[in-house]
């Protein structure tokens, strides 16, 4: 298991280490730094002393490892557009990216699973069937437009939900379920197709025949090990939810990391697209790591592999 | 889809299935598989709309009238009696009084060249990459295994948008960053269908005859994972389709005044209060459209699916 844990750990400091390398390299390679920071007015004398001020005009490597090693210490620059540093107006933003990517989420379990175990239960049932076809339908509704279309009919005819802002709880639902629906028939799929496996298994059947209930049986011997994989893939789709969240903020005007990126983006605020961009990837690949340890650690074949 | 019930029609007894040979019998399958048929179809209307869009749509798609702007569609005159709605423009007009029915009818142009351009650049690479780690195994599958790693952990949707928005964005450079920020699911797919292709007898048996390793992937191994890929590819389409709406619909996509239905959706924007249609007609294009696409691949999986056959 440590071997496992050292190896798995090394893997992921290289993809940190590369993804920063790809976006630095990106970034830089788009527009020059100091134009951007010395605004249109500037002439080219301006330009030249920022670059000069900022060491802008040192090698590309040697300023990589400089904004590396300051971003590993939580220093990610100074936002040109708001004259602020990024870590401050990130810490600001975070939390709310970070409520709507956890409603999201769960809306998209408390909906997945029991629609996979009912579906599980009565393979090619009405409910089976029509909770795939629902599936189908969901995963060709393109997501922005989705929003959209609640606001019209949530926001505007029945006028039930508020269509923009962040001030209480309320506001969260509808970006919730406009993040949250797409992942819906990746964990109905898996619950289904476990509940499937696990039913079968000779384990299910003993408890059955010592006379268990059957809901126990559903619900502590059953759901209980079809929902493994179903955790390590929340955790993947939670790193996806952040990275969509661009959308859905935008459209909801929910002041969150999302937000703030289109907003830096549109207005090449190279410092924060670059802060954001890292620090969605590395939540990524935290979140992959500890999915993959839980289940080397729930399953010991993976381990040896 | 796993549809049983709709492939049961193409199921036969096995001395029937004998007897039809395996064309027709490919041939049954397709046609008796419900969800499939209805994405081929769908697909095709799209494809016509698309490549016959300069003879089916009604005028200019870039035609602005500041004589007709904002008007209703054509149940509006049915329902309220709108005068301003008409059979000149059936589906109505924009805010600069472009006629809505020929802007979505080219807007399909754009998605599925988007799509198809995207899957072609992103199934390249990533074919090319998942074979050659699938095949050779070892160090070469390890650097491949790291690349999909590095490349997943990359927020498609942030880093399209600003690669998209820092280098200018237009239709080639949307097509060129989604082909080479898509191409991870190829390269995981065909990997382990190469894998698996890899110890097959008959290519132990071409390895042993002295067959050269480009032809063993080319004819042995390619013949055996096209079934994969080309459901994969549909996968891909209908993804770079929903992003390029998305990226449209930020205004970092496609750029104005090509009626791309991202786009469109994007200006309408600001009248969706009072014109929800604007909003709603584009969107239910592009819902046919990643639909039909999405059954295609999921009928071709089932149909071409070991078990489905008899």
């Amino acid at each position: 298991m440590l071997v496992y844990s050292l190896k798995r750990l090394l893997l992921a400091c290289l993809v940190v280490l590369t993804v920063s390398g790809i976006t630095f390299i990106l970034t830089n390679a788009a527009i020059d730094p100091a134009k951007a920071l010395a605004g249109d007015s500037a002439s080219a004398a301006d330009i030249d002393a920022i670059r000069k001020a900022y060491g802008f005009d040192r090698p590309l490597p040697v300023q990589y490892f400089d904004w590396l090693g300051s971003a590993l210490i939580g220093e990610f620059g100074e936002s040109v557009r708001m004259r602020r540093p990024v870590a401050t107006l990130l810490l600001e933003r975070l939390p709310v990216t970070m409520s709507l990517g956890a409603c999201a989420l769960a809306f998209a379990l408390l909906l997945s699973i029991p629609l996979g175990v009912v579906a599980a239960l009565k393979p090619n049932s009405a409910v089976d069937r029509v909770a795939l076809s629902l599936s189908v339908l969901g995963q060709a509704l393109p997501t922005f437009w989705f929003a959209l279309m609640m606001i019209i009919l949530f926001g505007v005819i029945l006028r039930w939900l508020p269509i923009s802002g962040s001030d209480t709880w309320l506001h969260f639902v509808m970006p919730a379920i406009a993040l949250g629906y797409y992942a819906t028939p990746a964990f109905m799929r898996l619950t289904r197709a476990g509940m499937i496996e696990v039913l079968a298994s000779d384990y299910i059947r003993t408890a059955r025949a010592k006379g268990l209930r059957p809901p126990t049986v559903l619900f502590k011997h059953a759901l209980r090990n079809a929902v493994i994989p179903v955790v390590s893939l929340a955790a993947v789709q939670f790193g996806f939810m952040l990275g969509g969240s661009v959308v859905i903020e935008t459209i909801f005007a929910l002041h969150g990391v999302g937000f703030l990126a289109w907003e830096s983006i549109s207005r090449s605020d190279i410092p924060v697209v670059q802060a954001i961009v890292l620090l969605i990837s590395l939540f990524y690949i935290v979140l992959t790591l500890l999915a993959d340890l839980l289940n080397a650690y729930l399953d010991p074949r993976i381990r040896v592999a | 889809m796993a549809a049983p019930a709709t492939f049961d029609a193409g199921r036969l007894a096995p001395e029937r299935a004998l007897a039809l040979g395996p064309v027709a019998l490919l041939r049954r399958r397709i046609f008796g598989h419900r969800s499939l048929m209805l994405g081929i179809v769908v697909l095709g209307l799209m494809l016509a709309m698309g490549l016959l869009a300069y003879f089916i749509a009604p005028h200019d798609p870039y035609a602005q009238s500041l004589a007709s702007r904002r008007f209703p569609p054509i149940w509006h005159a049915w329902i309220w009696d709108d005068p301003k709605a008409g059979w000149n423009n059936v589906l109505g007009t924009d805010k600069v009084g472009r006629d809505y029915l020929s802007r979505l009818i080219y807007g399909a142009r754009i998605s599925l060249l988007i799509g198809f351009a995207t899957m072609v650049i992103s199934g390249l690479i990533g074919t090319t990459l998942g074979v050659l780690a699938g095949y050779f195994g070892g160090r070469v599958d390890m650097v491949v295994t790291f690349l999909v790693t590095t490349r997943l952990s990359m927020p498609v949707v942030l880093v399209a948008l600003a690669v998209v928005a820092l280098f200018g964005s237009s239709l080639e450079m949307v097509i060129l960053v989604l082909g080479f920020l898509l191409w991870d699911r190829f390269a995981v797919v065909m990997r382990s269908v190469t894998m698996q292709a890899r110890d097959l007898d008959y290519v132990t048996a071409a390895r042993a005859i002295g067959c050269s390793t480009p032809y063993i992937i080319v004819r042995e191994i390619m013949p055996n994972i096209v079934n994969s890929l080309v459901v994969v590819a549909t996968v891909e389409m209908a993804n770079a389709i929903l992003l390029e709406a998305a990226l449209s619909f930020l205004g970092l996509g496609v750029q104005p005044p090509l009626p791309s239905w991202g786009l469109m959706l994007s200006e309408a924007k600001e009248d969706m209060f009072f014109s929800p249609w604007m909003i709603t007609l584009p969107g239910i294009c592009l819902f046919m459209l990643v639909l039909s696409i999405n059954l295609l691949g999921d009928g071709v999986r089932d149909v071409t699916a070991p078990e489905g056959r008899n």
